[in-house]
């Protein structure tokens, strides 16, 4: 009990005397246990969107790189590869301030929307189904979500996606992955990008793939060149293996 | 970063908890922070005294508690401490990515009045 005032709340509650002890000015304080994770409700959207995503058979990528890494071109390719079926493509990219990812995505027969992130630096769940009542998900044969460029928070963020994709380019240095270990080890599949450039940046393929191997030991690796088609079948198949599972389902 | 946006979600859970228990202030709020959640404690402390403005947690102190990176080794099972861009078991040499711990963003505690 209190011996100041004889309030009932002390074993749980911690006395602060203020001021002069004699005065009796104290504020009774006590603790609560929370335990809650600040990304709970991020969490319980992306739980809804991967049950609706599942609902309609669709195989949803979150493409995570940094800045320039070659995201919007490999998308774009893989709307083409699609032919006259690329508008089943259907992408949601998250950008700080520009449409010009959208457009391209557009001008490649994808169907593409454009969340301008303003000042975020990532996107996260609510957003993407936000978007995603914009497209007619049945429609769609794939769904996929450019991150924005960054390789530190979107890793934090599930979306609901089925696929976590990270994207890494030769021209970012051999030891990228050591250096952003929360997105490679959540990577279901590395792709190792522009190759094409491999050689100009003296690029030393074997650090990169035993880098990558060591942090992302559960990740598919893909070796791509988006621009040349280089290793690109490799990786629709892949993609269309991926497809057929989930319609399955 | 995204410092603003966590710490909105973390008053959100402050205030609600300190609401069920008809608390008048929030004197203290916990934050553990794994050394791997890509956030940086000073930007939080910025951001906490941004958005706790106007509200009863104006003013409260703000504990971060930061918690180092664990991974797991099967071989030896046991748990290790990696160094920052080293996740070899000191004991065997086997690498290990079975991250345990470090990933954190969570709020622990509140102490109310
Ligand atoms: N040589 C070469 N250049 C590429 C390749 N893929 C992309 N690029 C170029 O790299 C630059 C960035 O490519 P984007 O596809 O816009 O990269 P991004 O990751 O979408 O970029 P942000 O959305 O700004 O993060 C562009 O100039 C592309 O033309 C490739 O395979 N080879
Ligand atoms: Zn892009
Ligand atoms: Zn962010
Ligand atoms: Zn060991």
């Amino acid at each position: 009990m209190c011996t100041d005032c004889g309030c009932s709340q002390v074993d749980t509650a911690k006395v602060q005397i203020e001021g002069e002890p004699h005065h009796h000015h104290h504020k009774h304080t006590h603790t609560i246990e929370v335990r809650e994770r600040l990304l709970a409700k991020n969490d319980s959207f992306a739980m809804q969107n991967r049950d609706r995503f599942q609902s309609c058979g669709l195989l949803v990528l979150n493409i995570m790189s940094s800045p320039g890494s070659g995201k919007t071109t490999l998308i774009e390719q893989i709307a083409k590869s699609k032919g006259d079926r690329a508008h089943k493509v259907g992408v949601i990219v998250g950008d700080l301030a520009t449409e010009n990812d959208a457009l391209r995505l557009k001008a490649a027969g994808a169907t593409a929307l454009q969340i301008t992130t303003g000042t975020a630096c990532h996107l996260e769940a609510d957003m993407v189904s936000h978007a995603a009542s914009h497209l007619y998900l049945t429609n769609l044969e794939i769904l996929i979500v450019e991150n924005v460029g960054n390789l530190v928070c979107p890793a934090a963020y599930d979306l609901g996606e089925t696929l976590r994709v990270v994207l890494l380019s030769v021209t970012e240095g051999e030891d990228k992955p050591l250096k952003y270990p929360t997105a490679f080890q959540s990577a279901d599949v590395v792709i190792l990008s522009k190759i094409d450039l491999a050689e100009a940046v003296e690029f030393d393929r074997e650090t990169a793939i035993a880098n990558i191997r060591r942090m992302a030991p559960q990740a598919k690796l893909f070796e791509v060149s988006a621009r040349k088609g280089l290793g690109m079948e490799a990786w629709l198949n892949y993609l269309q293996s991926l497809m057929l599972l989930e319609v399955c389902r | 970063m995204h410092e603003v946006g966590l710490m909105e979600n973390a008053l959100a859970i402050a205030l609600n908890y300190a609401s069920r228990e008809r608390a008048s202030r929030i004197e203290q709020i916990t934050l553990r922070i794994g050394d791997l959640s890509g956030v940086e404690p000073d930007a939080l402390r910025f951001a906490f005294d941004v958005v706790t403005q106007g509200t009863i947690a104006e003013r409260a102190k703000l504990i971060v508690e930061s918690c180092p990176t664990l991974c797991f080794c099967h071989v030896c099972q046991t748990q290790f401490q990696p160094t920052q861009w080293d996740y070899e078991c000191p004991t065997c040499q086997t690498w290990s990515m079975a991250i345990v711990q470090g990933k954190e963003l969570e709020l622990t505690s509140l102490e109310v009045s």
